[in-house]
């Protein structure tokens, strides 16, 4: 009843990244940049933090939670004071400008950090729990209860989220940001629970949870100790892209005048600034800073899903050298038409003694058969199911 | 040429007369400054009409070789040096390492057309089958109306036995053996000379693999092309190769007529590789196995790589790379070769270490 | 026939399914805001309208839930979505249907633009890795992290205020009549311009970013080394063989993400003053006209139901293995 010729696809696709063991031989052996070198015994998630792409995002979102925590003592003015310094542009004494009332916009964005990363947690961790409940369920009892459950995520998924939630929020007596999580984790949770689910399915099919059914073990132990661990990353990226759609949500709902417009968040910041015709008085300093404070939470959500999905999926690295110095040396990675490129008088020779014909090969690194075109990359094929689609998209 | 007159009759060419000639091939596997050497100085001579047959353990680079001679190989491999010289029916060499992209496109399936291992995904699974086929001889012949094309595919699918009317078929609709005679069908559309054939039995059943096989010989002798065959079952090569070249990380160690190879292997991994596969025919014989496993590339020092595993090696075996060269064996065929440094004592001796025999077991 | 069935079933029970949290959503609220606004409008509400109205926000206490959910249906098939507030006293469904048309055009437009130039942008990317075009990526990643609107924003204050290329807000210049000529449909795309530039701006890197990866995956297949083997042309492999698999999940990503990417462009109309379903969301949002939120949200639903059965088809289209019978 679902989708079903793709739902089906994607459950093959989706099988092969995930076999964790598997996953960190191909990342140890990949093409370059992530530390291969001392890849051999260490558990894949020292492999995930070598990725520089998810290390950037990994600190700016340190950055935000360290800012949501100390914001109010930090701020150096109380974001609601008024004062006389009205619509004034950066300046040291108000680093991001003044409101038509005199309010610090710098202070506004600091204390208001805290309530965008409260909401976003708040409803990335209810929207994947119900994601990973609904989702791991469906695939794992299979037959009418799937159908059904199925049903009920692509039904979330088609109706559009924004308006749903602006017309909960909208009839709600009152609307804190807690209530605004809530909402947005009721409406939001779908997609990672489809995911979960062609991921869940074709575990379920794998041998090892055969043979940990045929042992006799229970349902949930199988679940809990067989199944969830393999969706770890799968449930990290479903989580990570929550995250960002709630905090666009919550931003969205917060500018268009939804919620308590009382307590400060980005989206606040910019609802006065739309409500006060801050761009019709050039003050651009009221909205810019918020808007690139989202950006940049945002980035480093996508990026750190960009780590997760190239860490799954060796695929989509980069050949890990840069363009400039392959063209440099005048390769052009192509498919089908491979580079040839004789160095033999080049400095390189140094380092390519196969070359000189007496001379023995001793710098080989990696085991002959990562070279079979097939399988180096054979892993994974997953992304057009890959929770960050939607993670970069929101 | 025209494609409705197909050369007929097959022409176990001298070797003296090759198609193909791939010469101190280099590929890495790596665009860092730490790449994988995965072929070395590879050299391989195809005659015309002739099957050669190239054999290993997965991983030893054989499927590379025919994905470099071909430019095929995917990013990040990297061709480092060597060439692949092509001879045209008028003669004329060509090295395919040095076509222009356009000159390449042209001589692709024309001259040498390649079946890949895994016809499941070799097929695009959103077009019929007919347009498949018809795609790649229009792209050979500009004039040609589609009409004639299309004509031709059903033509060519009828040589591989399938129904014409399969044309409109999609892959999806095609069992896993017709899939794979579709591939060889398409290869065969512009009558190329060299046929290079990547594993194209391994996915199939016993049962399809051996009519696929007989059906590929029988059309060498109707149509005259070469073939390059590349498996790990070397008891089907003996059956349809007429030479066959053995390889291990990366470098050819032997290279012989498949009854010399068959019957009288020289080199001790090709002893061992024959002794781990049942043989087709003859006597019952036992089965050993390799002992150990394929070399670590990370690991690869200088001497003789499989000297590991070897039953045969000795301290010389640690220090000198052996080279393909005749067999140290009386009235041997002088055209093979063997990488054993059992067979070079001369070398082993000036190199200051005790050079020892050629064992029983391989002078046989 | 089995996939666009199955399709059209799901399709049935996301319609049902929607119409059935409208109905829910009034009643499980605390309060019962309409009730006031009804009390507030004593006497000014034509009985008739007073009746919709209740049936839809669930007043009348004495009837069965199932009575008025089967009420809420009869009403639903009548076109009857209540009267709204702020416009007082027209019918929701009029209010709906004079902004539906700037909607469709204006989101519907941008959409189909920005879905087509980004895929051909992942294609050029997705196929050329490992080139300049790959420092294209991060670009692409800051724009799918913005919200909307902020770039509406920014929009706004460098093209309007700062340079007065185009209006700030609007949908057409208010002293001409709305008709069909020259000069009417001219000043509805000048003014249009700008909002559809945003929109495509601000979705197209998911398109992108989509099909890039796509590409990437699909190179790797087999068949396309085939076809380079075949010595096609570089055209006919990149479009013929790689794009043309890539593009069905980016098809269907198509479909799943429609609901989302209208969310975003909704308020971006709020931003341009334009005078579409979004604004009018806002609007009501603002006054808390509950009837004319529940209509606008029933409408965008449908709206999106029927592009994604759009998508479903050139899915089917595209892909023979969904036309295959049993």
């Amino acid at each position: 009843m679902t989708i079903d010729t793709s739902i089906v696809e994607e459950s093959e696709e989706l099988a092969k990244p995930s076999q964790a063991p598997m996953t960190g031989v191909v990342a140890a052996r990949g093409r370059g940049g992530f530390g291969r070198r001392r890849a051999g015994g260490k558990p894949p998630k020292f492999l995930f933090m070598r990725n520089s792409k998810a290390v950037a995002g990994l600190v700016i979102l340190a950055f935000f939670l360290l800012i949501a925590i100390i914001g109010p003592w930090i701020a150096p003015y109380d974001p609601s004071a008024r004062s006389s310094d009205v619509l004034q542009p950066p300046s040291w004494q108000h680093l991001f400008g003044t409101t038509h009332l005199g309010q610090d916009v710098f202070s506004q964005i600091v204390v208001g950090t805290r309530g965008v990363i409260i909401v976003g947690f708040v409803a990335g961790i209810l929207a994947t729990a119900i994601g990973v409940i609904i989702g791991v369920t469906a695939g794992y009892i299979g037959g009418l209860g799937d159908e059904t459950l199925s049903v009920l995520a692509n039904v979330f998924l088609v109706i559009p989220q924004l308006p749903l939630i602006i017309i909960i929020a909208g009839q709600l007596p009152s609307v804190g940001g807690v209530t605004v999580a809530v909402v947005i984790a009721i409406t939001g949770w779908a997609w990672g629970a489809r995911v979960l689910r062609a991921q869940t399915l074709s575990l379920r099919k794998r041998d090892f949870v055969e043979a940990a059914r045929a042992n006799g073990e229970s349902t949930w132990r199988i679940i809990t100790v067989e199944i969830l661990p393999n969706l770890t990353a799968i449930i990290a990226s479903g989580f990570v892209g929550t995250v960002a759609f709630a905090v666009l949500s919550l931003i969205t709902l917060s500018f268009i005048g939804i919620g308590n417009t009382g307590e400060w968040n980005w989206g606040t910041v910019l609802y006065q600034a739309q409500a006060q015709l801050a761009l019709q008085r050039g003050a651009w300093w009221w909205f810019v800073p918020a808007g690139l404070c989202i950006a940049l939470l945002g980035m480093a959500l996508t990026l750190i899903n960009f780590g997760i999905d190239e860490f799954v999926n060796p695929r989509l690295r980069s050949t890990g050298v840069n363009a400039k110095s392959l063209r440099k040396r005048g390769i052009r990675p192509r498919i089908g038409f491979t580079p040839v490129v004789r160095e033999t008088d080049a400095p390189r020779t140094a380092i390519a003694p196969h070359l000189a014909e007496h001379t023995e090969p001793t710098d080989a690194a990696r085991p002959a058969d990562a070279a079979r075109p097939a399988d180096a990359a054979a892993s994974a094929e997953a992304e057009a199911s890959s929770p960050t689609s939607k993670g970069a998209r929101a | 040429m025209t494609l409705t007159t197909p050369e007929t009759g097959a022409r176990r060419a001298p070797a003296d007369d090759p198609v193909l000639e791939i010469r101190n091939l280099s590929v890495d596997y790596g665009y860092d400054d730490d790449p994988v050497h995965v072929l070395r100085d590879v050299s391989l001579t195809l005659g015309r009409g002739e099957v050669l047959g190239l054999a290993g353990e997965s991983g030893c680079g054989k499927s590379t070789l025919a994905y470099a001679a071909t430019r095929l190989l995917p990013p990040p491999g990297l061709i480092t040096g060597g060439e692949v010289l092509f001879t045209g029916r008028d003669g004329r060499k060509t090295d395919i390492l040095r076509l222009d992209d356009q000159s390449l496109r042209e001589s692709r399936w024309q001259d040498l057309a390649i079946v890949f291992q895994g016809a499941m995904n070799s097929l695009s699974p959103v077009y019929r089958i007919g347009r498949q086929i018809a795609d790649g001889i229009l792209a050979h012949r500009p004039g040609m109306s589609k009409a004639d094309a299309m004509a031709r595919a059903a033509e060519m699918l009828e040589l591989v036995g399938i129904s014409p009317d399969r044309l409109r078929s999609y892959p999806h609709q095609l069992s896993g053996g017709m899939r794979q005679r579709v591939m060889i069908a398409m290869a065969l559309a512009l009558e190329p000379q060299v046929l290079i054939m990547d594993e194209p039995t391994t996915a199939l059943d016993v049962v399809m693999q051996r009519q696929i096989v007989e059906q590929i010989a029988e059309l060498r002798d109707r149509l005259g092309f070469s073939v390059i065959f590349i498996t790990h079952d070397v008891s089907l090569l003996i059956e349809i190769a007429d030479r066959i070249a053995i390889m291990y990380a990366g470098e050819i160690v032997e290279d012989a007529a498949s009854l010399d190879v068959y019957q009288r292997p020289r080199h001790p991994y090709s002893s061992a590789l024959l002794h781990s596969f049942p043989p087709l025919r003859g006597p019952r014989r036992e089965l050993t196995g390799i002992p150990g496993s394929p070399p670590d590339l990370a690991k690869l020092g200088g001497g003789c790589h499989f000297r590991d595993r070897c039953a045969f090696a000795w301290d010389a075996c640690a220090a000198l790379a052996p080279r393909l060269t005749a067999p140290d064996v009386a009235d041997d065929d002088p055209r093979r070769t063997t990488a054993c440094l059992r067979h070079e004592p001369e070398r082993v001796a000036a190199a200051g270490f005790e050079a020892k025999p050629v064992p029983a077991e391989l002078a046989g | 026939m089995r996939f666009f069935l199955r399709r059209g079933l799901f399709y049935v029970i996301t319609f049902w399914a929607a119409v059935t949290i409208n109905f829910f959503i009034p009643r499980i609220m605390p309060g019962d805001p309409v009730r006031a606004l009804i009390a507030r409008n004593q006497g000014r509400i034509p009985s008739e309208a007073e009746a919709s109205l209740r049936i839809l926000f669930g007043l009348d206490q004495d009837t069965t839930l199932w009575q008025q959910y089967l009420d809420y249906w009869a009403l639903l098939f009548r076109g009857d979505l209540g009267i709204s507030f702020t416009y007082f006293p027209t019918p929701v469904s009029d209010v709906i249907a004079q902004a539906l048309p700037w909607t469709i055009g204006l989101v519907g437009i941008a959409t189909i633009l920005s879905f087509t130039i980004g895929t051909l942008l992942g294609t050029g990317i997705g196929w050329r890795r490992g080139t300049w075009a790959d420092s294209l990526l991060p670009i692409s990643t800051f724009f799918s992290a913005v919200p909307y609107f902020w770039l509406a924003l920014i929009a706004i204050t460098i093209f309007s205020v700062t340079l007065g290329w185009f209006p700030a807000s609007g949908s057409y210049d208010r002293s001409l009549i709305p008709m069909w000529s020259w000069e009417f449909v001219g000043s509805v795309i000048y003014y249009g311009t700008l909002p559809a530039l945003t929109i495509v701006i601000s979705s197209i890197s998911g398109w992108i970013l989509g099909m890039r990866n796509m590409m990437v995956t699909v190179s790797s297949e087999d068949y396309v080394t085939v076809a380079q083997a075949k010595g096609l042309s570089e055209r006919a492999v990149m479009f013929g063989y790689a794009a043309r698999n890539a593009i069905l999940p980016q098809v269907s990503s198509f479909a799943l993400s429609l609901g989302f990417i209208v969310g975003g462009t909704l308020v971006m109309e709020i931003v341009f003053s334009y005078q579409g379903i979004g604004y009018l969301l806002f609007t009501a949002v603002a006054a808390k006209d509950y009837p004319l939120m529940q209509g606008i949200f029933l409408v965008i639903t449908v709206a999106v139901l029927i592009a994604n059965i759009v998508a479903d088809i050139a899915y089917g289209i595209l892909d023979p293995r969904t036309r295959q019978e049993g």
